[in-house]
Formats: structure tokens, C-alpha cells, sequence
């Protein structure tokens, strides 16, 4: 790359010259395509999964929110009306608040558990069995969580009431229609805290000892230096578990789909599952369509706002 | 100096009781997998299993009668989780053995090669990371049903099979991270690109394609959406898509609890055991995946 000057001599493209460490330079159109035909051949697979699972899915998904479409009929154009469609529809404006108040509630316990977890991980222990142990809920998969847990939970028979009653009050429906979400929150919260405590651990090994050190010579308090020192050094970290968790989040089905099944009435019906629900049970395919693409936009505005609010980019490092 | 040792002990206080609350769950899939469900309402409270038997584990693969099910409080349908089991091996299977070669062929064009357009496509193929899945959920669906491909195993794996922009940009963070004097010896010695990738680069990078591949198999045998769209028929049914009905088939009044958790403890265990056997891979791959 060094040199530029055309030598005529011809070459064959892949074929090396004895005696030269960089390679020669080739004729100008050659060397423009570079390793083209190989590239090629090693991209065209991905590149075949991407254009017909990602691309033209994505094309198509923006169409269909714009038809009436049920599967087995040609869709038919028309234009914005799903949409307009949403701003009346009860469903739609329930499942939005479903979600919210799950989405709040779980990023709440599983940020805050996480971060303590994280944290007691980093000063006391560098087992990898303990880590091991934190883990394991994250890699059972959410169906398995789920019945877990709606069994643990049973009115009648579940451990959990068991135990409350044992102790003196009152058995707890779990799954009715005020607790149902805050419950799913919680489970949901028990699969994730270990995980997202392993990636805060992360962020934490990243931060140089000597800015502890520091600390220490000026007399902080342990509890003064997590809030002064470790919580701004750890928020480009944050940020980022924190946008991978809330768009995961606002994405919760499987536990919902094998429990309450959006039910009772409509108390879990969240947004997920609001969207299965009208393609696959009602099939109306366009106006579920036009429901993800809503939900699209608004996960993009989240994360954006996200980024935007927590400063991801920037690291206080330097500073420090 | 007392006053450390003491955040100290309660710090572990707090740590031993994250992993109960951890563990617990898992006891309890086991005790109750053990028990006969048609006992469970009187012994609720009992921490050992209630009125000791194999008859849960019996009857989700397959090998009791259906007098024998319905005595220990199971329904009297067939469930044949061997089957279910076969599914799931052959879906993550698959799933994990394409993305992983298709994602570092791609993976490789992207890091090493010279040619127009490679970061222009790069950057295309990165942001497929933000789109959420239901997205293109939808539409995948109508494709695989519009190819006749539902309820068949190409079907539920054809979508993750040829590339996820995550196991693309993945690998391609390490391959960027090999020292490319190697690979330029080779290229002297006569090697082409191909050679080149698999003697050379492929060997090389064995520890993050095994991480990548954990990772993915995990994913794979634990979804649920997809499958559940696309592939419902008994031969093609995967674990997580037969708990779910399995679920939803037990009377609402008294579900089988011994024989739903004995499903999950068998659905649950393969993962169980690749985590047993790999453990510190999958934990240190946290790290990676976090600093993306």
C-alpha cells in the first residue's frame, strides 16, 4: 500500500512474487476491485440471510402496516387508516400502559439488585462458582422461568403462600389481575439480575485501581466512593445495560404467554403480546404490522433519548 | 478495621441469600418432579418430595399407561418428549453450525479483505443489531409460509441459519484483533484467501468461535416466539414450544405439577450440563458481549 507506482508487469491476482514483503502494486482496476471476487464469495451467504430475513422483511413490514392483510387473501392498500385505527383503539392505548408499568418496575429491581449484586461480587469474591450461581437463571430458557415460578407461586399449592401463610398473613394471588404484572416483573427480574450483575462486573475490572487508591488517601467512605467515584465511572457501562434491558423489556412475551396469557381480562396484555395476538388469533396481519412499527419508532426514540441523556460516548475517565 | 469485617459479613449475608433465592427454584423443580401431584396438596408445605415416585418422569417420556398417568394426578394424553428433545438438538444444532461458518466467512470479508463497498455493507449489516425482532417477525413469518416451508425444520431455522448481525460483528471484532503478520506469511508461502482463512485464521480463533457457538446454542434451544409461529406440528415441535402446550393442556383446576416440572428439569438439563461443562466460558463471554 506503501507505493503507488504502475509497474506494468502482469501478475496473477492471488499469485505471490518471490522476493517482495508487500505485495506489488497492480494495473489501477484491479487494484480498485481489490479482493472483490474472494469477499464475494465469503459474504454471499450472510449477505443472502440479511437482504431476505432482515431487509426485505423490514421493506415488507412497513407495506403490510399500510394494508388490510389476514394471510390468506392478497393485501389490499389503505393507505394510513391502521394507524389512525391505533389512536382509537382502547387495546392498543391499555397495552401501552401494561408495558410501561412493567417495563418501569422491572428495570427499577433488576438495575438496582444488579448493581448491589455487582458490586458485593467485585469486593468480596472472585469464585467462579459464585458467579456460576448468579448466572444460571439467565441460561434456563424463559418458558422454563415461567412455569417455575407459576408453579412456586399457585394460590393454593405454591410454595411462596405456603410460607406466607406460615408466617401469618394472608395467601397472595400472584397472578390476579392487580399483582400479575408486578409478579411477572419480578420473575423476570430473578432470570436477569445475575446476568446484568456479570456486566456491571465487567465495567467494574475496567476501572483503574489507582482512582480507588485515590480515594482512599483523601478519607472517602466506602459508601461516599461508590457514589462519587465508581457510579460516574461506571455510566458509560450503565448506559449501555441500560438500553439493552429496557428495549428487552419492552419486548417481554414468553413468560407472559405461558402464565396469564394476557389475562386476567386484559391486566398483562402487553404489547408483544397484543401484536401475536391480533396476527395470530384474529388475523389481522396490517394492523399488527402497524403496531410493531409503532413500537419500533418508540424504542428507537427511547434508546436514542437514552444515549442522548446518559452522554454513553463520553467516559469520565479522562477527567478523572 | 472492625468496622470492614463487619460490611464484610454482611456483604456475604446479602450474597448467600442472592443465591438462595438463586438456587431454590431449581430444588424446587426437582422436589416436586419427584413427587406424586395427586399428594402435593396435602404435603405442600414439605421441603423433601411428597409420596416419592418416578411416575412424573415416567410419563413425560412416554412410559406409563395411561391408568398409571391418571392415578399419580397426570392427564391421560400422550406427551413424547424424546421426540421434542430430538427437535430441539436438531434446530439448535443446525442454527448454531450456520450462523457460526456463514458468520465468519462474512465475519473475515469484513476484517481482512480489501474491496468497495465493505464498510458501506458493514454498516447496513450493524444496524439489522437495532431493529427489534417483531419487526421482521412478521413478515419472516408470511415468507416461510408463502415457501411452504411451516412445520418443517428448515422453516424454523432458516431465518438465523445464514447470518445474525450479532455473530457477524462479533467475530469480526476478533479477527480485526489477530496479528495479520500471520496471516501475510501465509499469503507469501502461496496460500490464497481461502486456504488462508481455514488453516490459518479459523484455528486461530477457536476460543471466540467457541464462545460465539455456546452462545448461540443457548439462544437457540431457549427461544420460543419463532417456533411457536412457525413450527406447532407434533414432528417438528421443540422443547420450549411442547412445554407450552403441555402447560396449556393440563386442567385448569389441577395441573400435573410433578409431571410440568419433570418436563422442565428434562428441558432444561442439556443447558444444564454444556454450563457444567463450560461454565467459565460462558461467564467470561459475558464481558464480551457486554462491551459491544
Amino acid at each position: 500500500m506503501t507505493s503507488d507506482t504502475v509497474r506494468a508487469a502482469p501478475r496473477t491476482p492471488s499469485g505471490p512474487v518471490p522476493g517482495t514483503v508487500h505485495p506489488t502494486p497492480r494495473p489501477p482496476l484491479l487494484r480498485r476491485l481489490g479482493d472483490l471476487p474472494v469477499a464475494v464469495l465469503f459474504v454471499l451467504p450472510a449477505a443472502v440471510g440479511f437482504a431476505l430475513f432482515y431487509l426485505w422483511p423490514a421493506i415488507r413490514g412497513a407495506y403490510l402496516s399500510l394494508t388490510r392483510y389476514n394471510v390468506l387473501t392478497p393485501a389490499r392498500f389503505i393507505g394510513l387508516e391502521n394507524y389512525e385505527k391505533l389512536f382509537g383503539d382502547r387495546l392498543f392505548w391499555n397495552a401501552l400502559k401494561v408495558t410501561a408499568e412493567y417495563v418501569v418496575l422491572n428495570i427499577v429491581s433488576q438495575t438496582v439488585i444488579s448493581m448491589l449484586l455487582a458490586v458485593l461480587l467485585y469486593r468480596l469474591t472472585k469464585s467462579m462458582l459464585v458467579r456460576g450461581i448468579v448466572l444460571l437463571p439467565y441460561l434456563v430458557a424463559n418458558v422454563i422461568v415461567a412455569l417455575v415460578w407459576f408453579w412456586m407461586l399457585d394460590f393454593q399449592l405454591g410454595v411462596v403462600n405456603n410460607i406466607i401463610e406460615w408466617l401469618g398473613f394472608d395467601r397472595v394471588a400472584f397472578f390476579g389481575s392487580d399483582l400479575a404484572i408486578p409478579t411477572i416483573a419480578g420473575i423476570n427480574t430473578w432470570r436477569h439480575m445475575g446476568y446484568t450483575a456479570l456486566l456491571i462486573f465487567a465495567g467494574l475490572q475496567m476501572i483503574p485501581p489507582s482512582v480507588y487508591e485515590a480515594a482512599a488517601i483523601d478519607g472517602a467512605s466506602e459508601w461516599r466512593t461508590f457514589w462519587r467515584v465508581t457510579l460516574p465511572l461506571l455510566r458509560p457501562v450503565m448506559a449501555l445495560v441500560m438500553v439493552l434491558s429496557v428495549i428487552g423489556s419492552f419486548q417481554v412475551f414468553d413468560t407472559i404467554a405461558v402464565t396469564t396469557a394476557g389475562g386476567p381480562i386484559n391486566a398483562t396484555r402487553v404489547i408483544y403480546f397484543y401484536i401475536y395476538d391480533l396476527a395470530f388469533n384474529r388475523f389481522n396481519f396490517g394492523y399488527a404490522a402497524a403496531l410493531s412499527s409503532v413500537l419500533f419508532v418508540l424504542l428507537a426514540g427511547i434508546a436514542y433519548l437514552q444515549l442522548r441523556l446518559s452522554r454513553a460516548g463520553e467516559s469520565d475517565l479522562r477527567g478523572a | 478495621m472492625a468496622g470492614i469485617r463487619w460490611g464484610r459479613v454482611a456483604g456475604w449475608a446479602v450474597l448467600v441469600v442472592v443465591m438462595l433465592v438463586t438456587l431454590f427454584p431449581f430444588y424446587w423443580m426437582l422436589r416436586t418432579s419427584f413427587s406424586n401431584t395427586r399428594a402435593l396438596a396435602a404435603g405442600a408445605a414439605d421441603l423433601l418430595p411428597v409420596d416419592f415416585t418416578l411416575g412424573a418422569y415416567r410419563r413425560v417420556l412416554g412410559l406409563s399407561s395411561t391408568a398409571e398417568a391418571v392415578a399419580e394426578g397426570g392427564s391421560s394424553g400422550t406427551v413424547n418428549f424424546w421426540l421434542y428433545l430430538r427437535n430441539s438438538i436438531v434446530v439448535a444444532t443446525v442454527t448454531t453450525a450456520g450462523q457460526v461458518f456463514f458468520g465468519a466467512l462474512a465475519a473475515y470479508a469484513f476484517a481482512r479483505l480489501r474491496w468497495p463497498g465493505r464498510n458501506a455493507v458493514f454498516t447496513l449489516f450493524v444496524t439489522a443489531l437495532m431493529v427489534p425482532p417483531i419487526f421482521t417477525t412478521l413478515p419472516n413469518f408470511v415468507l416461510i409460509k408463502e415457501l411452504g416451508l411451516l412445520n418443517t425444520f428448515l422453516g424454523i431455522v432458516l431465518p438465523h441459519l445464514l447470518m445474525t448481525p450479532f455473530a457477524v460483528f462479533f467475530l469480526r471484532q476478533f479477527f480485526l484483533g489477530i496479528n495479520a503478520g500471520v496471516e501475510e506469511a501465509a499469503r507469501i508461502d502461496g496460500a490464497g484467501h481461502v486456504r488462508t482463512f481455514f488453516r490459518i485464521v479459523l484455528p486461530m480463533s477457536r476460543g471466540p468461535i467457541a464462545t460465539l457457538a455456546i452462545l448461540t446454542y443457548i439462544t437457540s434451544w431457549n427461544d420460543y416466539f419463532w417456533p411457536l409461529l412457525v413450527g406447532k406440528a407434533e414432528n417438528v415441535r421443540v422443547l420450549t414450544v411442547a412445554l407450552g402446550i403441555f402447560r396449556s393442556q393440563t386442567p385448569q383446576g389441577s395441573p400435573d405439577w410433578a409431571g410440568l416440572m419433570a418436563a422442565t428439569l428434562f428441558a432444561a438439563l442439556p443447558i444444564m450440563v454444556l454450563f457444567a461443562v463450560l461454565g467459565r466460558r460462558v461467564i467470561d463471554s459475558i464481558g464480551y458481549t457486554g462491551v459491544k
